[in-house]
């Protein structure tokens, strides 16, 4: 056991654990984040992605302890004050979701992308999102509302 | 017209008050035992009783799959949740609308004509009467059966369905939340199961200590015959465990799948038990072109992106369960078996998890979860399972061989039709044949007795039979069925079981009879379709496509064409699709015409059309389960890949307008008129068949070096 420090979501937190554990069962089990999902385990399914430091990173298989003191970033850190951001409005209006098992860990890589580029094309947000596996077959929805967000973030006053 | 026969959920939950309370102010409970599976039914099911007790969407408080409040309405699957349990809370919500009026009536001394619904609220010629469903709801007794009678709303007078209503669980899932997996009540103890390899396999050797070891802390180990299982309050302890012992775990004796399983060959060697279903009169091949082919699809899997996961805790002599099962009432009434508990000593809690395509593991992980539930009374148990037990334990869609042979007459038109099936059964889930099918069941000392297996029944649509009578007009047609029920593998449903498989053998035959008749393979459909629904399907997929406008396609690009009627008695879709084929398949669009009768919620419909789309052609392109050493050698999605972000074309969706025909299911419709839309467009671009799925690169590099 040892105590680790991360930037979650802005906020400075401090956890009493086993730091090899993975660091989505960090964020799950010890700071009840459960909004990150496990779909493998092995990094072939983006369910688990989070930021760190801004960058999109699978959290399943990167032990805990290794960024430790970092950023991070999780679907829970999208939202500001309980309003849905931007992108999570645009997956909203062009209803991009079945089951929105894979959404999570989607919509952080989106949003990373978006911070880089506001405009992206339909091959910039392919090639960003192809990480993710979505089994229900929502990706054109998903690739639509990327491109939404980006275009109504970009209008918007800032 | 809509139909108001009783529709089978309301045969088997007759009395109104299992169906809707109004014990909320301003709000109506609905029940429903159709669950969400990320298909939008519950906002579909909220828009049906809305518009037939004429209330606002945000009134109806839909309870779905909560077998202590909710209908029992068997497993939310095969397209039947809009048809069936649609059309009962449609019938259920208009009788109940007009025993309400009918009373209001006689109280004010009117006709019923002069009264209103709005908002809940009943006017009398538009004006308020100060009564509403809630203020009446003592004098109206709902303890009585549902006599399906009361007219319906007629669906020009509709408001609320077949209008776009945003899906109401999405706001939660784009925040991450509301799944099962994410339930992490106090004190609860995670769960690990070690899954046999193979049926009836023996665990001959685990090294405990060492399993223990690798766990670096903590951890239980209950053995009970050849199941294991790993307990902690620290779900990664249990993981390490499990992990290990995955690899550490020696196993002999039981049923070790060959590794040439699901071959044709294979398949064909395998004991059966055949029927024939004949139609029409024989026309001799004598004298008269005869054509054959053989085709093939290999086993398949889920591949749900979120693993199964399931709650359990028995507390007080009562067992209560969250799953996201398929079925809550059958999978309380198992559980209750296979636990030797009464049924109502469960409530099985419907809870989500991600998308179920078919029978896969929820059921399985509801079992694991309960059965060490009652091995720690007043814990809370959390089962989830890994991606590679997902792979090896899953039930697994069934391998096929389909032979079809058609006689031809003097027009090129097939005069004599025979298709010939080998395949095991497509539905093995709890229930099914009188078993309980839980994985772990089997493998604890004294499980229930296996009773012999059959398939779906063809008057509940089939299940290797599933769309194995095609559309066309064909003026004799022999169904040859050989079930193979002794195959030591458990096959189970997939989303449009044997379906996807027979359009893509069909289609691909019809594009081969067209082919030597020298006509256009859409033209030639259209010469054996007299019925002018279909007609105008594969119409409309021809016009949205530009199909007949032949378009001038680069050198290695092709298009093909499928179409199909889901069971033959649920939705049509017609779809082209535009490949490049190389190597590799490119698809460079699709375009899909479907015809569903009365749309319940428009975008939803597109989403499942296109949802299975994209299904059916990851299907026919790249998926197999393969066997080694006996068991499943596929345990990660390199060696079992779907299609991904980069793999999806644009696709455009007509659906067809058709509001006064009653709705049908939609979610399977598309899946195999997709793959089959693939196969001819990749024949178109080779020059050669590839009869034999998936649509591999090995497979078409072979293809191409053939001959
Ligand atoms: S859970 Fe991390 S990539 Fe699948
Ligand atoms: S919406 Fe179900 S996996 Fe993407």
């Amino acid at each position: 056991m040892s105590e680790l420090h991360f930037i979650v979501n802005g906020k400075s937190v401090r956890v009493e654990t086993d730091g090899s554990k993975p660091l989505l069962s960090v964020l799950r089990d010890d700071l009840n984040l459960r909004g990150t999902h496990f779909g493998c385990g092995t990094e072939q399914c983006g369910a688990c992605m989070v930021l760190i430091d801004g960058k999109p990173a699978h959290s399943c298989s990167r032990e805990a302890q290794t960024v430790a003191g970092h950023s991070i970033t999780t679907v829970e850190g999208l939202s500001q004050n309980g309003a849905l951001s931007p992108l999570q409005q645009a997956f909203l209006d062009e209803q991009a979701g079945q089951c929105g098992y894979c959404l999570s860990g989607i919509l952080i890589s989106a949003s990373a992308l978006l911070a880089a580029n506001p405009a992206p094309t339909r091959a910039e947000v392919i090639a960003a999102l192809d990480p993710h596996l979505c089994r229900c077959g929502i990706h054109n929805r998903v690739i639509r509302a990327v491109q939404k967000a980006g275009a109504a973030m970009a209008g918007a006053p800032r | 017209m809509i139909d108001t026969k009783l529709p089978l959920s309301l045969t088997d939950n007759p009395i109104l008050s299992q169906w809707i309370a109004f014990n909320e102010p301003g709000r109506v409970r609905v029940g429903s035992g159709k669950v969400e599976i990320g298909q939008g039914i519950l906002t579909a099911l909220t828009q049906i009783a809305a518009e037939e007790l004429d209330l606002g969407v945000e009134q109806v408080n839909l309870v779905s799959g909560q077998t202590d409040v909710s209908p029992a309405e068997g497993f939310t699957s095969g397209s039947y949740s809009i048809a069936v349990g649609g059309a009962s809370i449609r019938l259920v919500c208009a009788e109940v609308r007009a025993l309400f009026l009918d009373r209001l009536a006689e109280t004010l001394k009117c006709p019923v004509a002069e009264l209103s619904v709005a908002n809940g609220k009943f006017l009398r010629n538009g004006k308020g009467t100060g009564r509403d469903y809630w203020s009446m709801a003592v004098e109206i007794d709902l303890e009585r059966r549902a006599s399906g009678t009361a007219p319906v709303k007629k669906p020009s007078s509709y408001r609320i369905v077949g209008k776009h209503l945003p899906r109401l669980d999405l706001p939660a899932k784009i925040s991450g939340k509301g799944f099962v997996h994410d339930m992490a009540p106090n004190g609860v103890l995670h769960a690990r199961v070690l899954r046999q390899p193979w049926r009836g396999a023996h665990l001959a050797a685990l090294d405990e200590a060492a399993v223990r070891k690798a766990a670096q802390a903590p951890i239980d180990i209950l053995r009970e015959g050849e199941f294991v299982a790993f307990t902690s309050a620290d779900e990664t302890a249990i993981m390490r465990a499990a992990e290990a012992a995955r690899t550490l775990a020696k196993w002999d004796g039981g049923a070790p799948v060959p590794d040439d399983a699901g071959t044709p060959d294979w398949l064909k060697r395998q004991s059966a038990r055949s029927r024939t279903v004949e139609t029409g009169v024989q026309t001799p091949a004598q004298g008269n072109r005869v054509v054959e082919a053989s085709f093939s699809r290999p086993f398949l899997t889920y591949s749900s992106i979120g693993t199964a996961c399931a709650l359990a805790e028995w507390k007080d002599g009562h067992l209560n369960v969250w799953s996201h099962t398929q079925g809550p009432a059958v999978l309380r009434d198992w559980l209750a078996r296979a636990l030797k508990l009464e049924a109502r000593q469960v409530t099985v809690i419907h809870t989500h998890g991600a998308g179920a395509y078919g029978h896969n593991t929820a059921d399985d992980a509801a079992f694991d979860a309960s059965f060490l539930a009652m091995r720690h009374p007043g814990r809370t148990i959390r089962v989830q399972w890994s991606r590679e037990d997902e792979f090896l334990g899953a039930p697994i869609s069934t391998a096929m061989a389909i032979d079809l042979r058609a006689v031809l007459d003097a027009d090129n038109k097939p005069a004599d039709w025979t298709i010939e099936i080998w395949s095991p059964p497509h539905a093995q889930r709890p229930g099914m044949n009188g078993n309980a099918n839980f994985s772990s069941e089997t493998a604890l000392p004294n499980p229930l007795p296996m009773n012999p297996l059959g398939d779906v029944p063809d008057e509940r649509g089939g299940g290797a039979t599933r769309n194995a009578v095609a559309i066309y007009d064909l003026p004799r047609h022999r169904l040859v069925h050989h079930l193979l029920p002794e195959v030591p593998i458990r096959t189970s449903s997939l989303r449009g079981l044997g379906a996807w498989a027979n359009v893509y053998a069909i289609e691909m035959f019809i594009d081969e009879l067209a082919e030597l008749a020298g006509e256009d393979p859409i033209a030639y459909r259209l010469s054996l379709l007299s019925d002018p629904r279909p007609r105008r399907v594969v119409e409309t997929a021809a016009k949205i496509s530009g199909w007949f406008d032949k378009p001038k396609l680069p050198e290695g690009t092709a298009r093909g064409f499928g179409f199909a009627r889901y069971k033959n008695i649920a939705a049509f879709a017609a779809v082209v699709v535009e490949a490049e084929v190389a190597e590799d398949i490119r698809l460079k669009r699709i375009w899909c015409a479907a015809d569903a009768g009365l749309v319940i919620s428009p975008d939803g419909a597109r989403n499942q059309v296109e949802g299975g789309i994209i299904m059916g052609a990851s299907f026919v392109m790249r998926e197999q389960v393969k066997f080694a050493g006996g068991r499943v050698a596929n345990s990660t999605w390199d060696d079992y890949p779907i299609l991904r972000f980069s793999d999806i074309p644009d696709i455009d969706i007509e659906l067809i307008d058709n509001p006064n025909e009653p709705a049908l299911g939609l979610g399977e419709a598309s899946v195999g008129p997709t793959g089959a839309a693939i196969g001819n467009a990749v024949a178109r671009a080779l020059g050669k068949r590839i009869r034999d799925l998936p649509l591999t690169r090995e497979r078409i590099v072979a293809t191409l070096m053939a001959d």
